[in-house]
């Protein structure tokens, strides 16, 4: 074999090794989108027939294998409802406090962090427990909207403090030194300068807040409760419509039909949710290029 | 700059009005009560679990004959190797399947392809893992059935918990990715290596950290998912022999227990419950010592 014929072999070699690295990151990719859209087919296809206006405006009947999903929806709101009330302050507050008031080696900044850290890995079953034994049992709130809106506020924590958190930090310097140089005082600046332009960091967190909130099933299993109608108190015990979901395709035959719908009406809602999330990041990206 | 800063802060402290410290101190109160849920929720869940690890101890959770509460029988084992395999296969498969991913992201796919597909990962993270259980418990668990029945089984879970996953590992490795200097891409390019030659010798040594990061955030996250493994799993409490055989994983047995559970049943859910709190701790520290060197 002389020396011509042994580099075209060795080149020979690499194309086809090439070849099938190439194939094989793109397969990759290829399998991922075709799953996603099976997954996504299957749900439009079986869910879109029984989605109607009457679907979503009538009360459940003979144990959600009939009727709509009304009381379910207006359930998972109030849960939302009572999950921001609590988690907005409570995670705009630490977010302030952690972008502006303190520095980034102070050890109480850097214990908050590391415990949300943690918070954020807590798997939602424990959060359901740990729910179940503070809420519903020693302050009593019984299986009730109020318990799994409180739950679900402990569980969206890190996420809405950590976007907030990157809004408050993407505020240029010029806004505090430019205030700090006019003697005003820090909490008008905060109120005044800093947060209105933190705005769409905030509103991010909170998009992604509500995505994660909506989506949630385990942490509400025994905390809201399965009561399939429309509530009346906040004491009242409300199913959410993932748990819905999941009550119709695993504990009542022939519930498969309304499980699409409401899957759908699901998926639609964190869609939308997504969306959202996606243009205001986007609109914000361009307004900062802009301004510079 | 350190020296400029601690300027600018001293100067701050000075201008403090008393509205200020009010703000600072009401937000002091709020941040401590975010800080301390993690300990609350470590703490609700020993509180309800002493009763069941006074009357028993630690020992019988793991030497009883079987998971039979109403019976005082304890064993977590079947539960305990049950989560164990399903995430062991979950991550085995999605951690080449999201790197590859991300490779096809940063250096494979024209730049519009990329886009759309970065798109796509992050709304398969965003949908519920209830609806990718109902999907498994409709159309993956009857085509199992077809191939070996009865179609609830390891293999479902470890499907299902691979699809979910999977975004977690494919966004970390792409981020970290992106964060690599361009410098070594172009000493790599000036050496003559191939493209995949420069993807195995450079991007991955380079990238090791956040690579690392990304796998044991995925196994968190396969620990503790719930709804997808107990719809899809078949939820029998034995330790499988096969990839078709149906089983039980902690977290489903949370989920499946919890609502009629009584006295020391009920305390031996808050003992697994501890259990999976201990392990997701012990992951996350792990992950911030990787994220530290």
């Amino acid at each position: 074999m002389n020396q011509q014929q042994k580099t075209n072999n060795k080149k020979q070699t690499t194309n086809n090794k090439q070849l099938i690295t190439t194939s094989l990151v793109w397969s990759v990719p290829l399998i991922i989108t075709a799953i996603f859209f099976w997954i996504l087919g299957d749900i439009i296809w079986h869910g879109i027939g029984q989605i109607s206006w009457e679907f979503l405006t009538t009360a459940t009947k003979d144990a959600g294998r009939s009727g709509g999903i009304a009381p379910i929806i207006v359930s998972t709101v109030l849960i939302l409802a009572v999950c921001l009330t609590v988690s907005i302050p409570l995670g705009v507050g630490t977010a302030i406090l952690l972008a502006e008031f303190t520095r980034e080696e102070n050890w109480f900044g850097r214990l908050v962090r590391r415990s949300l850290d943690v918070l954020a890995g807590v798997p939602s079953i424990v959060f359901g427990l740990f729910g179940n034994a503070l809420f519903v049992r020693i302050l009593g709130f019984k299986y009730s909207i109020l318990s799994g809106g409180l739950t679900l506020a402990c569980m969206v924590l890190p996420i809405l403090i950590r976007s907030a958190e990157e809004g408050l930090r993407a505020v240029p310097n010029d806004y505090r030194f430019g205030a700090a140089c006019l003697g005003i005082c820090r909490t008008s600046t905060l109120w005044h300068l800093l947060l209105p332009a933190a705005v769409p960091g905030l509103l991010v967190g909170l998009v992604l807040g509500v995505g994660r909130a909506i989506a949630e099933t385990a942490a509400l299993l025994f905390t809201s409760g399965y009561v399939d109608h429309l509530p009346t108190s906040l004491l009242d015990s409300g199913r959410s419509l993932s748990i819905h979901i999941f009550d119709l395709s695993m504990n009542i035959s022939g519930g498969d039909p309304n499980a699409y719908g409401s899957a759908l009406v699901l998926i639609m809602l964190l869609l939308i949710i997504n969306g959202m999330a996606a243009w205001i990041t986007h609109r914000w990206l361009e307004n900062r290029i802009l301004y510079r | 700059m350190t020296l400029w800063k601690l300027k600018i802060s001293s100067l701050f402290n000075r201008l403090q009005s008393q509205a200020d410290l009010l703000l600072i101190s009401i937000l002091r109160i709020l941040a401590t009560i975010t800080g301390a849920i993690v300990l609350f929720i470590v703490f609700f869940l020993i509180l309800e679990a002493i009763p069941v690890l006074q009357d028993e101890g630690i020992v019988p959770f793991f030497t009883d004959s079987s998971w039979n509460p109403a019976e005082g029988l304890y064993n977590l084992t079947p539960m305990l190797l049950g989560t164990l395999f399903v995430t062991l296969g979950s991550v085995l498969i999605a951690t080449p399947l999201g790197i590859l991913s991300a490779v096809f992201c940063q250096y494979y796919a024209p730049a519009k392809i990329a886009y759309f597909y970065r798109r796509l990962i992050e709304l398969l993270a965003g949908i519920p893992s209830v609806v990718y259980g109902f999907w498994g418990l409709v159309v993956l668990v009857p085509l199992i059935n077809s191939i070996n029945p009865p179609g609830t089984s390891l293999l479902a879970g470890i499907i299902i918990l691979t699809i979910m996953i999977l975004p977690t590992i494919a966004l970390i490795a792409d981020a970290s990715f992106a964060k690599i200097p361009e410098e070594y891409l172009i000493g790599a390019a000036s050496l003559g290596l191939s493209q995949w030659g420069t993807i195995v010798g450079v991007v991955f040594p380079a990238a090791k950290s956040g690579l690392f990061t990304g796998v044991i955030l995925e196994t968190g996250r396969a620990i503790g998912e719930t709804m997808a493994v107990l719809m899809v799993c078949g939820n029998v409490v034995q330790i499988p022999r096969s990839i078709f055989d149906p089983m039980r994983a902690l977290t489903a047995n949370i989920a499946l227990e919890m609502a009629y559970a009584l006295g020391n049943h009920r305390s031996a859910l808050f003992v697994s419950g501890l259990g999976l709190m201990g392990m997701i701790i012990i992951l996350v520290v792990a992950s911030e010592i990787i994220n530290e060197q």
